[in-house]
């Protein structure tokens, strides 16, 4: 269970000492276990305390588990509760001698005190022990029954650990049926948040492979039920709210003037002290407002105060857990926060957690108006003791600069940083100069003076020294002593440890030497020399690379190494919008702590009714549309990065189909170089096979009769309202599909599958992938109908195999689609 | 829902520890302190709250030198379980009346029962101190609160001043006293942690309050309780709040930009004339919390200088003043300030006459620092300091030292004037008056001057 505790300070009669002392114990219960004489349960109590120390501390007390036992014929509460605590621990790894225990749990299951019926209960449900699950069913049934409310809901979140137990015993039970009843009977809120608890749990694993408790789950969502447990808010206990709210931010409200009236009543939830309610609160405003902008910029507005007063009234680790959902509002509406900027500032006492995010936040909301003064509260960061988060300050700086129009001040202070000699923040800064040059070259002018004062042999950190020599070939016109300074660096090429570093040198000097070839060829020429002996194989081939290129003709070699280039104007965002909306969606839990979609650190197994599975995460909503504005300028800043990046980075940048969205792939994913490779190769082969064997075509289905089901041919439904869908419905249909050889190659990219399911009245909403396997959403609507079908199909074509997920508002025309999807995939690629 | 609820010492040792579900492995308390301890290496770096070890969510508060963790396989609500985990402490305070390793060691058999009706199989049930009372057999063994490190603003009060009884506030709420009668009586505490700095000239560029209003009630039959607070007390700064009505008034009033409620509290004659009525739960909770922006007079002012003196020597002056009453005295003062990392020594000069004073220079994070007992109102100190450098002066010295950091506690003394006008208790008898204790605190958040 745990280390063993070194010994503590004081000398409790409770700190164990190990297997004597359990023997120790066992010979003591057993004396004890028959006696009623006077004082013989204190003296019990005294062993029972004995023996749950040393539970806790982990040393394996269980060869007493049959003394404990014997001793628990006892009226004392207070014993019989430790006994039901030891009991609970150790059932399951001894399920024999459980058996031992269930009588007189049984027994303290009909006592007269509720109490005890309700711990008894409790105990019992926590033994966890297969073979036992009979003895649960009745004492559980009675419990539900039970006049006393405390043993209602001990009884409801029994029936759960029953189910976790043996799911088919609570089934056959009625177990479910019961619980939904007391659900929307009972008087007391605790027993109706328990029933809620445990309803949620059992259907949302049985929603897998059971239609009827996916309705019951949908039915939880539903207004009925919803309206129900609104109406009682006030009775639930803060944490049951919580549960409510959570419930509340997943109904989908039928018009505008329900959106008000929920908003309306849970509005005075917002000032309540406990952060959990307000933010679960908010996620119902949030949710509830999402298709109205205008009032959902008005909620942005209402919650601003409250979650400030949540981030200065808890304990630092609360505070950290709403600042976390300020900060992922930030992100999203910067604008909505620029005059609130002061409360990011850091504090000291803050710990360094939280100045970081306060940083982004800063970072974020600079615009125009309040610009100088951010800047300036970084700047005094940037002289912080603390020094990671003076390295943060001045990168915040950089990205303030990056994204303003009016860099004038900021240049300067970044140049004054330059001024403070402090290593790291040289470092920092040259780094950001560097950026800063590639998207403003007009400052080129002023950085240079700077840049050239500084040493080159000052500096050490790897990145910096890349930075500088960068500037040194790309602006070796405008610095006087440029070659000389790239001619002593490449004098001490041994002494450069970083292949980074030593890459760059080689381009500079490239550079450099045609802008000033008399002064430079020396230096090129012991730099090629020195980059052909070099032991790194990046360093080696660019080496020779170049040198081969000078030899075929210096023209050329100038416009490959140093050709004219464009500023860069948006670098790129590390995070796709496709993850930040599904981070978004799962307002108030941990994704928002982590930044990250919940599907990227919980197993399958452990994920809510609503959360979305990976499928949606790195495919481009939206498909091909035209962001092609955005494309150009990302290509010019690859096509840049390249020479300054190492050739590791480049090899993931050089992948076939790169773009903003595929930047974050799904660890599902294979879309990996080697399983190209292996793509390629086995694909022929088993088509080969296949026709020898005369299948290829012929394994496909035969075509079904023509269904009668007809589809709109100009369906409309927006990647939001697909996203909800598919978080709602179930899968109505799963099928395997066989794609034909000429279907196969046809599909050397999405689009092309993507416009022949168009032509069949099939949508794509989202698609992505790169060979062998690519992932497509499709929709469609039926024909004088409001009912959608939605499709979820993965393709491999190595394979030729295609995997088929069919979610439907009506469910009764799913089957009639489906084959109207198979027959539409099978003959794509024969017209 | 949680998988697991335990308590770690410093050390690391298992205080409690509960499994609710059985879905995360035994080992996982050490896992959290291997983690905790060795967040990242070379960088003092602080673990945050939440963290995911493989598959699994750590989710921890410190509370009195103390680790109280839970752990989630699910994408559970953060600020849930970070409540609940507050809310499990401030429980078991309630009951063992001091909050400590010693105690929770004392009373473990104790713990496990609350444990055992606050979370059920990995929900939260209740957290009601008065609901747990008639499921909890166990009494708590009280342990001496006396040498031991104090939990939460509120522990202050046993120090300084002679007026409070100093045991009250460690004092369980099941324990019986000695006289065996309970002492009918109620605390209320204003605490307002202030967070002000001022600029290298003076100047303050942000301050604000985060102030709470605590409520502990030791009253028997729970009978209704009406506090008041000031009559112009307005609420919401920006427009942004419903309670906008009144902000444009005059200088005087306490403008406060936010608060929130207890549940317990009702507000109907809050809009009306700023009371609020509320029958009090037993154990400690917050009545209300809140925060100011407005301006408000900082109750110290701090300037320090840094100057060179000779090329590789530098002097420093700081200098404090109290601004506030003289019959107000604050309490365990400390300062620090950074200075450039090549300070080899520093040797220091306290006025004339200074009692209570101590100077330190911290070789490894490079700071003075300068503890003062305590500072009674309108006083003025002084403490000069040579720094001895290993490396000659380059550049502006004043650039690589700082921000001076200041740290106090002033009982009696509330800087937002917030203020409760009366405690008013529903009485049940013409002979029942309990004791009420309405006290104010201000401590230091932040609060800084730079150079």
């Amino acid at each position: 269970m745990a280390p063993p505790v070194s010994t503590p300070k004081s000398a409790s009669p409770s700190q164990p000492s190990g297997k004597s002392e359990v023997t120790d114990l066992k010979l003591q219960l057993r004396q004890l276990a028959g006696s009623r004489a006077p004082g013989a349960d204190d003296a019990k109590r005294d062993l029972f305390k004995r023996v749950i120390s040393c539970m806790t501390v982990g040393i394996d007390v269980s060869p007493a588990f049959s003394e404990m036992v014997m001793c628990s014929a006892t009226s004392d509460v207070v014993l019989k509760k430790m006994c039901y605590l030891y009991v609970g621990n150790y059932a399951r790894c001894n399920p024999d001698l459980a058996l031992l225990t269930i009588n007189f749990l049984q027994k303290d299951c009909h006592d007269q005190d509720p109490t005890i019926r309700g711990l008894a209960l409790r105990s019992l449900c926590s033994l966890r022990v297969q073979n036992l699950v009979e003895y649960l069913v009745a004492p559980l049934a009675a419990g539900l029954k039970d006049h006393s409310s405390y043993v209602r809901t001990v009884a409801a979140i029994g029936v759960l650990k029953l189910y976790h137990i043996s799911a088919t015993m609570c089934h056959d039970s009625d177990f479910p049926a019961a619980l939904k009843a007391l659900m929307l009977s009972d008087p007391d809120a605790q027993v109706v948040a328990n029933c809620l608890y445990s309803l949620l749990e059992i259907w949302t694993q049985d929603a897998a492979n059971s239609d009827e408790a996916a309705r019951e789950i949908e039915a939880l969502y539903g207004k009925s039920i919803i309206y129900y447990l609104l109406n009682r808010i006030k009775d639930f206990s803060e944490w049951a709210q919580c549960l409510v709210l959570d419930l509340v931010s997943k109904y989908i409200p039928s018009d505008n003037n329900e959106i008000f009236d929920m908003m309306n009543l849970l509005e005075d939830r917002l000032q309540h002290a406990n952060g959990a309610v307000v933010l679960a609160t908010i996620k119902v405003f949030l949710h509830l407002t999402m298709s109205m902008t205008d009032v959902h910029q008005q909620v942005y507005e209402r919650i601003k105060a409250p979650l400030l007063t949540l981030v200065g009234a808890g304990s630092p680790e609360q505070s950290y857990a709403v600042l976390c959902h300020l900060h992922l509002l930030v992100m999203r509406a910067p604008m909505l926060f620029s005059s609130d900027y002061k409360h990011f500032y850091c504090q000291f006492s803050d710990p360094s957690y939280v100045k970081k995010l306060k940083l982004e936040m800063l970072t974020a909301i600079a615009n125009e108006s309040n610009t100088y003064e951010i800047v300036t509260e970084l700047c005094e960061y940037a002289g912080n003791v603390d020094v990671p988060i003076a390295r943060e300050s001045i990168r915040a700086v950089g990205k303030i600069a990056l994204q303003q129009y009016d860099v004038n001040a900021i240049v300067d202070r970044l140049l004054q940083f330059l001024e403070m000699e402090k290593d790291y923040v040289t470092a920092e800064t040259l780094v950001l100069v560097k950026d800063l040059l590639r998207k403003y070259p007009q400052w080129s002018h002023d950085c240079i003076a700077v840049v050239g004062n500084i040493s080159s042999n000052s500096i050490q950190e790897p990145k910096a020294k890349a930075a500088l020599i960068w500037m040194l070939g790309e602006y070796s016109q405008d610095m006087m002593d440029a070659p000389y300074v790239l001619e002593s660096l490449v004098e001490n090429w041994e002494e450069e440890h970083s292949p980074e570093v030593r890459l760059h040198l080689l381009t500079a000097v490239m550079k450099c030497f045609f802008k000033r070839a008399p002064e430079t060829q020396k230096a090129l020429g012991a730099a090629l020399a020195a980059g052909l002996a070099d032991n790194n194989q990046d360093v080696h081939d660019r080496a020779l690379f170049y040198y081969r290129l000078l030899q075929y003709d210096v023209a050329v070699a100038e416009r490959v190494v140093n050709p004219p280039k464009q500023a860069v104007s948006v670098f790129a965002d590390t995070q796709s919008s496709e993850i930040k909306d599904r981070i978004f969606d799962e307002f108030n839990s941990l994704s928002v702590v982590y930044q990250k979609p919940s599907y990227l650190f919980t197993d399958k197994e452990h994920r809510g009714p609503f959360e979305f599975s990976e499928d949606l995460s790195n495919l481009a909503i939206g498909g091909d549309s035209g962001d092609d504005v955005i494309h150009s300028a990302q290509r010019y800043e690859e096509n840049d990065k390249d020479l300054l990046l190492s050739t590791s980075d480049k090899e993931e940048n050089g992948g076939p189909t790169h773009n903003g969205s595929s930047t974050y792939s799904a660890p599902s994913d294979v879309n990996s170089s080697t399983s190209l490779v292996s793509s390629s190769t086995t694909q022929p082969a088993a088509f080969a096979i296949d026709d020898l064997l005369g299948l290829g075509v012929l394994d496909t289905p035969a075509l079904p009769p023509l269904p009668a089901l007809s589809l709109n041919a100009k369906p409309v439904l927006d990647p939001g309202t697909f996203q909800k869908k598919w978080g709602q419905l179930t899968v109505s249909s799963s099928q395997e599909s066989t794609l034909s050889i000429q279907g196969v190659a046809s599909l050397t990219a999405p689009q092309s599958l993507i416009k022949h399911m168009q032509n069949n009245s099939i949508q794509c909403i989202a698609s992505g992938g790169q060979p062998p396997n690519y992932k497509f959403f499709f929709f469609a609507q039926k024909e004088g109908s409001s009912s959608f079908f939605l499709v979820e199909c993965i393709v491999n074509t190595a394979s030729a195999k295609a995997q088929i997920k069919i979610k439907a508002d009506d469910a009764s025309a799913s089957d009639a689609f489906a084959s109207l999807f198979q027959s539409a995939l099978s003959n794509f690629g024969s017209s | 829902m949680i998988s697991q609820f335990f308590v770690l010492s410093q050390r690391g040792d298992n205080i409690v520890f509960r499994d609710y579900r059985g879905e995360v492995a035994k080992g996982s308390a050490e896992i959290f302190f291997r983690k905790v301890k060795f967040w990242k290496e070379d960088e003092a770096e602080e673990a945050p709250p939440v963290f995911n070890v493989d598959g699994v969510n750590y989710i921890h508060v410190k509370v009195a030198g103390l680790f109280f963790v839970a752990t989630s396989r699910v994408n559970v609500p953060p600020s849930l379980v970070l409540e609940l985990l507050q809310r499990i402490a401030r429980v078991t305070k309630d009951y063992l009346g001091v909050l400590n390793e010693d105690s929770i060691r004392k009373n473990f058999v104790l713990v496990y029962e609350l444990l055992d009706e606050v979370i059920d199989f990995g929900y939260p049930q209740t957290t009601s101190t008065e609901v747990l009372k008639s499921y909890v057999f166990n009494e708590p063994i009280v342990v001496d609160a006396g040498r031991l490190p104090p939990l939460g603003p509120a522990a202050i009060f046993m120090q300084g001043t002679k007026r409070m009884p100093g045991t009250a506030v460690t004092k369980s709420v099941v324990a019986t006293e000695p006289g065996g009668k309970k002492r009918e009586e109620i605390f209320v505490d204003i605490i307002e942690k202030i967070s002000v700095t001022f600029s290298s000239s003076g100047y303050i560029l942000t301050s604000e309050i985060d102030g709470t209003i605590q409520m502990k009630s030791y009253l028997t039959g729970n009978p209704e309780i009406r506090l008041a607070l000031n009559e112009d007390l307005s609420i919401g700064r920006n427009g942004s709040s419903l309670y906008d009505y009144r902000s444009s008034s005059g200088s005087g009033t306490v403008i406060l930009d936010d608060c929130n409620f207890h549940e317990s509290v009702h507000l109907e004659s809050f809009d009306v004339d700023r009371t609020l009525s509320l029958i009090p739960p037993d154990g400690e909770f917050a009545v209300m919390n809140y925060r100011m922006t407005q301006e408000f007079k900082p109750p110290f002012r701090v300037t320090a200088l840094i100057e060179e003196a000779g090329s590789s020597r530098a002097e420093v002056i700081l200098k404090i003043r109290a601004d506030f009453s003289p019959n107000v005295t604050a309490n365990t003062i400390t300062v620090q300030m950074p200075v450039p990392s090549y300070t080899m020594r520093a040797s220091f000069e306290l006025e004339a006459g200074a009692t209570g004073q101590t100077t330190d220079f911290k070789e490894g994070s490079r700071r003075l620092e300068w503890n003062l007992k305590k500072i009674v109102g309108g006083a003025e100190h002084t403490l000069r300091a040579k720094l001895t450098f290993s490396q000659e002066i380059h550049g502006n010295i004043a650039k690589e030292a700082g921000p001076v950091n200041m740290n106090f506690t002033i009982p009696m003394y509330n800087a937002s004037k917030l203020q409760v006008r009366y405690l008013q208790i529903a009485k049940k008898s013409k002979t029942y008056n309990p004791y009420r204790w309405v006290r104010y605190v201000t401590q230091a958040n932040s609060y800084v001057a730079r150079l």
